[in-house]
């Protein structure tokens, strides 16, 4: 009972959070918001005894990702006023094509589900059993190659970041050290021959 | 004999491209030297075909030289038939042909246009030549139209007069609406027999005729007769029978020697060469010689009418004309081919003779045709009177002149022509030829009379020059004369009863009205001398009179005579309201009806609804779409989310 | 009892959330970033209830990975955000319509 209570208030405040994610006219407060609705979420999920993602994801995201939104949200000099003109015209339409996807959702949840084994708890996990352990034994013994492949993608997302993000200001002056080095003599100097007297018809 | 026939035919034509292309090389004079010496020489020619055919007892050729297509069967050639009525066709445009160009050097003598005139008429020699010896249907067509184009480009030949541009153009359209017919006949004929060649066609006449077309669904009608009066159709066009003649009094535009050759002696006679020539179709349908006939009646009696109110000369003589086609296609109507060729053959002398020696009044009256301010030139113009008497003469059918043997036995073969089933018809044809003499004696005395005798109406300026016309006009009327005089002695035995179109002419034996006719046919000599006791005689006598006591001897009757009948006068002076009924009505009409059309149909409907309509809503319609097509990547997403909410919500709900 | 249903639920409200966040704020990309975030999350949630559902932790190592790549993600992202306002002052999606005809 305790445990459906700590569900349904987590899950108010999540949705609470992400409602003032979208309608949230300072961005400063809205990154603040998803932050809160990471959170929520993280309790969820410790509800639902996933625990290391749980950790991982006020780890990673409220820690990292949501940080370096933090930081760009605050860098840019974002006008507010124009980029949220327009908030009401879509507004209704947003509503309700939301509405609609989420009473459909549900309703396939609930009806369309009912007949097979979906409702019900989880079934409870055995005693002693570890959840970053298990995940731990499956992600480095049968996904060890996707787990590779994960940890080339961040590398790929540092590389790209840093070469998007890095300029060449037009205005500096830099030192080429390899063209330095590769000079010759005969790009710098160069040697005319010419008569050391005047044809004599000119004269 | 192939080589002649090229030679006749080719000649004229090489002479006109030469006199036209290269007019101005040669000059006047080589212009009309070429010209002369190569229709001469088609002439000569002519006369030696004519003569290996009847006299030398040669055969008929016919063979085709150049295969120029040949489509599912259908072989479209150029080839000749030349028989005796080819032959005879031959020597009459060959022979008139050649006495127009002489004439025309003295006529045209002072024209700009002088080599390019000699060119056309060279290449209306061609053509009417192409058309007469063509021995199937396709190159008949292209005869047809060839010698309209000549036409068309010859009343025209003063471009630079307004009126002679209108007639022209009118000519021309009115000539349409007749090849329409005459080329949905050379249709109907390929359709039955898939072939344009005569023989093979004529060969086939019985299978046509026992066929039936259904031209509106659930009426069948007879084959033959619907290619027959079609084909006529096209005569009508070309022969100016009622209601189609309306061009040929304009046609009096272009230059008198045209009148002569084109519009009275060879193309206006292609229609009634074309009947005689299709005899085989044309006899195996009553219905069709019925219209013929009919249509040849009212021609050629409410046409001469036309004539006695005419005061233009040339106009008097078309009218003239017309009714005298009108005579040949009544012939035609009742059978007698070889009456209305023979009849086509001595009116294309003594009309030809009449025009040139209308042109000849008209040179020495200085381009004046009103016969109301002409009067008395007999002893100015001794050769010309002499010359257009013979030919008035002959005109009325006056005892022993060429138009008399033709005319008394054409008239003849429609009085003895009843077969079942004509009845009133046959009234109507006999009728209006025999009171067509009257008329034609009086309207060709009236202007006789009015030209040549009484008072001298002329203004002074135009008296004082007047003067016989030089040689090149006065021989041409001689050589003319001649003929018109005495053609009928002798051609008219073996053309009419002695057998002379053999195989040409097909006539059923129930319609074969000579040969009852040959019966009681006791010579030349016999026919002058029956004369006296035909109506036919006293009729153009009291024709003739009339005219000396109305226009000689009381010359105050006529105006009186107008007045008291105005409304008659009236009609007859409107032609019946014909070119009011062609230009106001048709010509208007159908004016209106295409600029409805183009306004309403194709400029609003087709351009405005239809073409730009469709454009225009598809603008619109893309106007709409290109709102959703932003650009926007987003709007692009949520519209595939939508699309998706939207069909889970069908797969859900419906 | 807390179940797979709840989960469930919950993901569809926070998916369709983020989506009318997409909608409403459609100028400004770094909301919209945000959004896309929030999308993922709901994601991990249906992985995290099936996985608990379905007793398998390889669901779980899915999210594990997803929320590898959602950071790689919003780390470009931002940087090409970053550049993007460098070049244009501003970050107004409906001023970047160069794909428009």
């Amino acid at each position: 009972m305790f445990h459906t209570i700590l569900f349904y208030f987590f899950a108010t405040v999540l949705i609470g959070a992400a409602l003032g994610v979208i309608f949230a006219r300072n961005p400063v407060h809205a990154v603040m918001f998803l932050v809160l609705a990471f959170f929520q979420s993280a309790v969820l999920w410790l509800l639902a005894e996933a625990e290391f993602l749980a950790l991982v994801l006020v780890l990673v995201y409220v820690g990292a990702v949501m940080v370096l939104f933090l930081f760009v949200v605050m860098m840019l000099d974002i006008n507010v006023e124009r980029t949220t003109g327009g908030y009401a015209r879509y507004l209704p339409l947003g509503l309700i094509v939301a509405g609609l996807m989420i009473v459909e959702l549900v309703q396939i949840i609930w009806l369309r589900g009912s007949g097979e084994t979906l409702t019900g708890g989880f079934a409870a996990t055995p005693e002693g059993y570890s959840n970053t352990k298990a995940l731990g034994a499956i992600l480095y013994t049968e996904h060890v190659y996707a787990f590779e492949i994960a940890a080339v993608i961040l590398l790929l997302a540092i590389i790209a970041a840093i070469t998007l993000t890095m300029r060449k200001r037009p205005g500096l002056k830099q030192q080429d050290i390899s063209a330095q080095v590769a000079v010759r003599a005969k790009d710098r100097v160069r040697i005319v021959k010419m008569a050391s007297e005047k044809p004599e018809d000119e004269q | 004999m192939h080589g002649i026939h090229l030679t006749i035919v080719l000649a004229p034509l090489a002479a006109a491209i030469i006199a036209g292309l290269f007019g101005r090389q040669i000059g006047r004079a080589g212009a009309h030297w070429i010209t002369i010496i190569a229709v001469g020489l088609s002439f000569v020619l002519s006369v030696l075909v004519l003569k290996d055919l009847y006299w030398d007892g040669g055969e008929p050729a016919n063979y085709s030289l150049y295969t120029w297509a040949v489509s599912e069967g259908l072989r479209m050639e150029v080839g000749f038939l030349v028989d005796r009525l080819t032959a005879l066709m031959m020597v009459v445009v060959t022979f008139v042909s050649w006495m127009v160009h002489i004439y025309t050097v003295g006529y045209m003598h002072d024209d700009p246009g002088y080599q390019r005139f000699f060119s056309y008429i060279s290449l209306f020699t061609f053509s009417m030549l192409m058309l007469v010896m063509s021995n199937n249907f396709l190159q008949l067509f292209f005869g047809w139209e060839a010698v309209g184009l000549v036409s068309y480009l010859l009343i025209g030949f003063w471009f630079k007069r307004e009126s002679a541009i209108f007639a022209n153009l009118k000519a021309f359209l009115v000539n349409r609406v007749g090849d329409f017919g005459f080329i949905l006949g050379i249709a109907g004929v390929v359709m039955f027999t898939n072939s344009l060649d005569y023989a093979t066609v004529f060969g086939q006449s019985q299978s046509i005729a026992a066929q039936q077309i259904e031209v509106y669904p659930g009426t069948p009608w007879n084959a033959m007769s619907v290619i027959c009066i079609l084909l006529f159709i096209g005569a009508m066009g070309k022969s100016a029978q009622a209601p189609l003649h309306v061009w040929l009094p304009d046609s009096m535009e272009g230059p008198t020697p045209i009148s002569a050759l084109i519009h009275a002696a060879t193309m206006v006679t292609a229609g009634i060469f074309m009947v005689a020539r299709m005899s085989p179709l044309f006899e195996l349908s009553e219905t069709a010689l019925a219209v013929v006939l009919v249509i040849g009646a009212i021609t050629a009696f409410f046409m001469g009418l036309l004539g006695i109110v005419q005061n233009d000369i040339k106009r008097v003589v078309a009218y003239s004309t017309l009714s005298q086609l009108g005579y040949m296609t009544v012939a035609l109507g009742v059978s007698a081919y070889s009456a209305a060729i023979f009849h086509l053959m001595t009116h294309a002398f003594f009309k030809a003779l009449l025009f040139l020696a209308a042109g000849s009044v008209i040179i020495a009256m200085h381009h004046e045709q009103d016969i109301r301010k002409m009067g008395g030139l007999r002893k100015y113009m001794p050769i010309t009177y002499w010359t257009a008497l013979i030919g008035s003469l002959a005109l009325i059918g006056f005892p022993g002149s060429g138009g008399f043997f033709s005319k008394d036995l054409l008239i003849e073969a429609v009085h003895e022509s009843h077969w079942e089933g004509q009845g009133a018809i046959y009234w109507i044809g006999y009728l209006s030829v025999l009171l067509g003499v009257f008329v034609t004696a009086l309207y060709s005395f009236r202007m006789f009379f009015l030209v040549f005798h009484g008072e001298e109406r002329m203004d002074k300026k135009t008296k004082s020059h007047l003067h016989e016309t030089p040689w090149v006009v006065t021989v041409p009327l001689v050589l003319l004369a001649i003929p018109s005089a005495i053609i009928g002695w002798f051609t008219v035995e073996p053309i009419l009863f002695g057998g002379y179109f053999g195989d040409a002419i097909f006539e059923t034996e129930r319609h074969d009205v000579l040969a009852r006719m040959a019966d009681e046919w006791h010579g030349s000599l016999g026919l002058v001398t029956h004369a006296l006791q035909t109506p036919i005689f006293w009729l153009a006598a009291a024709g003739v009179f009339t005219a000396w006591f109305l226009y000689l001897k009381r010359p105050d009757i006529p105006e009186k005579i107008a007045d008291r009948f105005s409304g008659i006068y009236t009609l007859l002076d409107r032609k019946y309201y014909f070119d009011d009924l062609w230009i106001k009505g048709f010509a208007a009409g159908g004016r209106n009806l295409g600029q409805i059309l183009w306004n309403k149909g194709d400029e609003l409907i087709i351009d405005g609804i239809i073409v730009n309509g469709t454009a225009k809503s598809i603008g619109k319609f893309a106007g709409i779409l290109r709102r959703i097509q932003t650009g926007y990547l987003y709007h692009y997403a949520f519209a595939m989310f939508i699309g998706m909410t939207l069909i889970l919500a069908l797969l859900l709900w419906a | 009892m807390i179940g797979l249903e709840h989960y469930l639920t919950i993901s569809a409200i926070l998916f369709c959330l983020a989506i009318a966040g997409i909608f409403i704020n459609r100028r400004n990309l770094i909301l919209l970033l945000m959004c896309i975030e929030l999308m993922l999350l709901a994601v991990n949630f249906n992985f995290i209830a099936f996985s608990r559902h379905l007793g398998d932790e390889t669901g779980q190592v899915f999210v594990f990975f997803i929320l590898t790549v959602a950071a790689a993600e919003a780390a470009i992202g931002l940087a090409i955000l970053v550049v993007l306002f460098r070049n244009r002052r501003s970050i107004n999606v409906q001023e970047l319509d160069t794909m428009k005809g």
